[in-house]
C-alpha cells in the first residue's frame, strides 16, 4: 500500500513540476467552519526546490494519461514512460495530512486528459468538491481547467477553487499549432472568457446579495512556455498584455523550456533551459504590473527582445536618457520608480522622507536605494556638479563593471538554438 | 550622558522613557540590566518598571503613531537586540518632541533603525510561518519546535490558530525555553521542556510517541520535495539564499 502511494506520487509530482505557476495568495478564504486552514492572507513559500523555486502547493497531476500527443509535454500520448492515477480519496487524504503538518498552503491540481475533457474534469471536480464539502478545507485550491471541458462543470468547479488557470502553451498561435496541431489559442480562450465573465457577474451580484458563493476568489492565470517556438519577446509580452486586459488575468507565468524530448522540432536535450531569458521576461512583467510600464515603451519594433546583459528598466532608461537626471527631492513619484536602482519601497520611503527636508547622499543609501545603479540618473541635494553628459554606453560600462552580475557567468545560449 | 538600567522589559523600556521626561534628562543611554558594568564614573539611574508609566508613554505614543507604527514598535522590541533597546528609546523621544507625521521621516536615523529592524523580525516570523513543521504524536497532537533569532513566538499565535482550528497543537520555543499549546478552544504559554525526551536529530521526537502514520507522511514529503526538483535548473545559491542553512534543522525534507 505504502509503496504504492509513494511510486503515483513520485510519478505524478514529477509530472506537474513543469507547470510554474506556485502562487498561494490573494484569495480571501477565511477559517470561519472551524475547518482546516486559512486562505486569507499571503500566500507562504514552504519550501524551495534546490532550483529555487517556491513549494507552497501539493502540485500534482491527477493522472499522466493523456490521448494528447503535445511535442512539449511529459506526459504525451506517444513518450515510453510509466503511467499512474491517483484516486479521489488519495489526492483528499495526501493534501488534508500535508496541509496539517505545515508542509503546503494546498493543493494545485492539474491532469493529463483521461478519456475526454469531461471525464477528467468531472473527477477534478469531485476531489475540490469533497475537499471543501467533506473536509471543511479552507486551505488554498488551484484547479487547472481541462480543455474541451462543459461550461457547467467549469463553472461548478470555480466556486470551490481559489484559483484557476489554463496554459496557452505557446505565445502564439503559429508556435502552438507547431507543437501541438490538436489545440488552438482559442481552446484557451473560451474557458478563460467563461470564468471571466462569471467572475464579474458574482461580484455585481453580491453587491445585491450577501450570500452570493465565493467563485475563484484569487482569479485566473496563465502560462507561456518560452524558448521551444521562436518567438521574439516583444510577440510574448505583446500577448502577455493582451490576455491580461482581456480576462483581467491575476498572472502570467514564463516557463523556459526544459528539452525532454528528441522531437527535431524542439531544442535539443541538454541544452540549457533559457534561463535568463526568462528572469528578463519576469522582469519586464514586473514593470508591466507594478512600475506603470506600458508594454510598447520596453518592446516595440525597434527594440524586439530584451537585453541579456543589462535589466530591462536600465535599459529602458539608456535609451531614454532624455528623461534624466530625476530629481529626488522635486521629481512625481511615478518617475522616481523610473529609476534604475530604486524600487517601489524606496520610491515611497524618499517622497514621504523628502518633506522633512532635501535628501542627501547618505540618506538615499540609508533609506536603501541601489546607490551606484541609481546615481547616474538621479539629482539630490548634495549631487557633485557635473562637468559633462555622459552617454548610454558609457554608463552602462561603468554599471556593468561595477556589479558583479551573476548572469554573465553563465553561459548565454538560449539565442543560439535558432 | 546619563545611563538609564532597565530589566530588559517591555513596561521597563517605556518606564525608562516616561523617567527621562520626569527627571528632564537630555541624553540618555538605555542599558538592560543584564549587560550592564557598573562604572564609578559614571552617573546611572535604575528604572524601576512601573505599569502606570509604561502604560502613559503608550497611550501617549499612540496618540501620535497609527497601529501599524505601534506594531512595528512592538515588533522591534522582540528582536532582543541590545542596540535597538537604544533605537526604540530615541524614536519615542523623537515622536514626542516632533509634531505628527515625523515616523515618516526615514532620513533620520533612529526611525530608519526600528523600521528597519522591524523587517527582519517581521521577516523571521514569516519564515517560522514556512518553516514550522509539525509531527502528529499517537495522542493526536500536531508538535513542533524552533529556535527563531528573535522571539516571535507572540507574532505567529494568531496564525496557526487560525490555521489549524481542528486540531490541538505546540509550537516550542527551545532557545527561550517556553511554547504554545492551542487546545482547540485556545492558545496557551507553556513552559513545559520537551526536548530531554528528544532524539539528538533535532526535528525528531522519538517514534513511540508519534502517530503511527507520521512516519510515511514525512517520508511522502521528503520524496515530494525530491521529485518536484528540477536538475536541469539546479541553482544552489538561490536555493540557499531562500532557505538559509540554519533553518535546515526544522525542515523534514532537509533530514535525508
Ligand atoms: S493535453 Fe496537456 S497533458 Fe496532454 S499532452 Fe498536451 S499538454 Fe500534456
Amino acid at each position: 500500500m505504502f509503496d504504492r502511494i509513494r511510486e503515483k506520487l513520485e510519478i505524478l509530482a514529477d509530472a506537474a513540476k513543469y507547470d510554474v505557476s506556485c502562487s498561494s495568495s490573494g484569495s480571501n478564504r477565511k477559517n470561519l467552519n472551524k475547518g482546516l486552514g486559512d486562505a486569507e492572507g499571503m500566500g507562504i513559500c514552504h519550501t524551495y526546490t534546490e532550483d529555487g523555486r517556491c513549494v507552497s502547493l501539493l502540485k500534482i497531476l491527477l493522472t499522466n494519461h493523456c490521448i494528447y500527443d503535445c511535442a512539449f509535454c511529459v506526459s504525451r500520448r506517444s513518450n515510453d514512460i510509466k503511467r499512474a492515477a491517483f484516486t479521489v480519496d488519495e489526492v483528499v487524504e495526501l493534501t488534508m495530512n500535508f496541509y496539517r503538518r505545515n508542509y503546503i498552503e494546498g493543493l494545485f491540481l492539474s491532469s493529463g486528459i483521461f478519456k475526454d475533457g469531461d471525464y477528467t474534469m468531472e473527477r477534478l471536480l469531485r476531489i475540490v468538491k469533497k475537499l471543501r464539502v467533506e473536509e471543511k478545507f479552507n486551505g488554498y485550491i488551484h484547479l487547472k481547467t481541462i480543455p474541451g471541458a462543459s461550461p457547467e462543470l467549469l463553472k461548478e468547479a470555480g466556486l470551490y477553487a481559489d484559483r484557476m488557470s489554463i496554459n496557452l502553451e505557446m505565445p502564439t498561435e503559429l508556435g502552438l499549432k507547431l507543437l501541438a496541431p490538436e489545440k488552438s489559442h482559442e481552446d484557451v480562450k473560451r474557458p478563460l472568457d467563461l470564468i471571466h465573465k462569471s467572475i464579474i457577474q458574482l461580484k455585481d451580484e453580491k453587491a445585491l446579495i450577501k450570500s452570493t458563493p465565493k467563485f475563484v476568489p484569487a482569479g485566473q492565470s496563465t502560462q507561456m512556455v518560452i524558448g521551444a517556438t521562436p518567438e521574439s519577446d516583444k510577440e510574448i509580452m505583446h500577448t502577455a498584455d493582451k490576455f491580461y486586459k482581456d480576462y483581467s488575468l491575476k498572472r502570467v507565468y514564463y516557463s523556459g523550456y526544459i528539452p525532454i524530448s528528441h522531437d527535431n522540432r524542439l531544442p535539443v536535450i541538454g541544452s540549457q533551459p533559457p534561463l535568463i531569458r526568462e528572469n528578463r521576461l519576469y522582469q519586464t512583467d514586473w514593470l508591466m504590473r507594478f512600475y506603470g510600464f506600458d508594454v510598447k515603451e520596453i518592446l516595440n519594433d525597434a527594440n524586439p527582445n530584451l537585453d541579456v546583459d543589462i535589466d530591462p528598466k536600465l535599459s529602458w532608461a539608456l535609451r531614454n536618457l532624455d528623461q534624466f537626471p530625476v530629481d529626488i527631492n522635486t521629481a512625481e513619484y511615478q518617475m522616481i520608480l523610473r529609476v534604475p536602482g530604486i524600487g517601489v519601497g524606496s520610491a515611497k520611503k524618499i517622497v514621504q522622507a523628502r518633506q522633512f527636508g532635501n535628501l542627501r547622499m547618505d540618506q538615499l543609501k540609508k533609506i536603501g536605494i541601489s546607490f551606484n545603479r541609481a546615481k547616474h540618473f538621479i539629482r539630490y541635494a548634495d549631487s557633485p556638479i557635473k562637468l559633462n553628459d555622459f552617454e548610454a554606453g558609457h554608463i552602462k560600462g561603468i554599471i556593468l563593471s561595477e556589479s558583479k552580475s551573476k548572469y554573465l557567468k553563465t553561459p548565454v545560449n538560449q539565442l543560439s538554438l535558432f | 550622558m546619563e545611563i538609564y538600567v532597565f530589566d530588559g522589559a517591555l513596561e521597563g523600556l517605556l518606564t525608562a522613557i516616561f523617567d527621562s521626561y520626569e527627571r528632564k534628562a537630555m541624553q540618555v543611554n538605555v542599558v538592560s540590566s543584564d549587560r550592564y558594568l557598573p562604572d564609578v564614573f559614571q552617573e546611572s539611574h535604575l528604572v524601576i518598571s512601573s505599569d502606570n508609566k509604561a502604560n502613559r508613554v503608550w497611550k501617549g505614543l499612540r496618540k501620535k503613531l497609527d497601529t501599524d507604527w505601534m506594531k512595528k514598535f512592538y515588533n522591534s522590541f522582540l528582536s532582543e537586540q541590545p542596540d535597538l533597546f537604544q533605537d526604540l528609546f530615541d524614536f519615542a523621544r523623537y515622536i514626542f518632541d516632533n509634531p505628527a507625521g515625523a515616523e515618516t521621516n526615514f532620513g533620520n536615523n533612529c526611525v530608519l533603525s526600528v523600521s528597519q529592524m522591524e523587517r527582519k523580525v517581521h521577516r523571521e516570523k514569516h519564515r517560522m510561518e514556512a518553516f514550522i513543521r509539525f509531527q502528529q504524536t499517537a495522542d493526536g497532537i500536531f508538535y513542533a519546535h524552533i529556535e527563531p533569532d528573535y522571539n516571535v513566538l507572540p507574532l505567529i499565535s494568531d496564525h496557526f490558530r487560525k490555521r489549524y482550528a481542528d486540531q490541538k497543537w505546540i509550537i516550542f520555543d527551545l532557545k527561550r525555553k517556553y511554547g504554545l499549546f492551542f487546545d482547540l478552544e485556545k492558545v496557551e504559554e507553556i513552559t513545559f521542556d520537551f526536548t530531554a525526551e528528544m532524539s539528538s536529530n533535532l526535528n525528531t521526537l522519538p517514534a513511540q510517541v508519534l502517530d503511527p502514520k507520521e512516519e510515511l507522511y514525512s517520508l511522502l514529503w521528503k520524496d515530494y520535495f525530491r521529485s518536484t526538483n528540477i536538475p536541469a535548473r539546479k541553482n544552489m545559491k538561490l536555493h540557499i539564499q531562500h532557505v538559509p542553512k540554519r533553518y535546515w534543522k526544522y525542515l523534514s525534507e532537509k533530514q535525508m
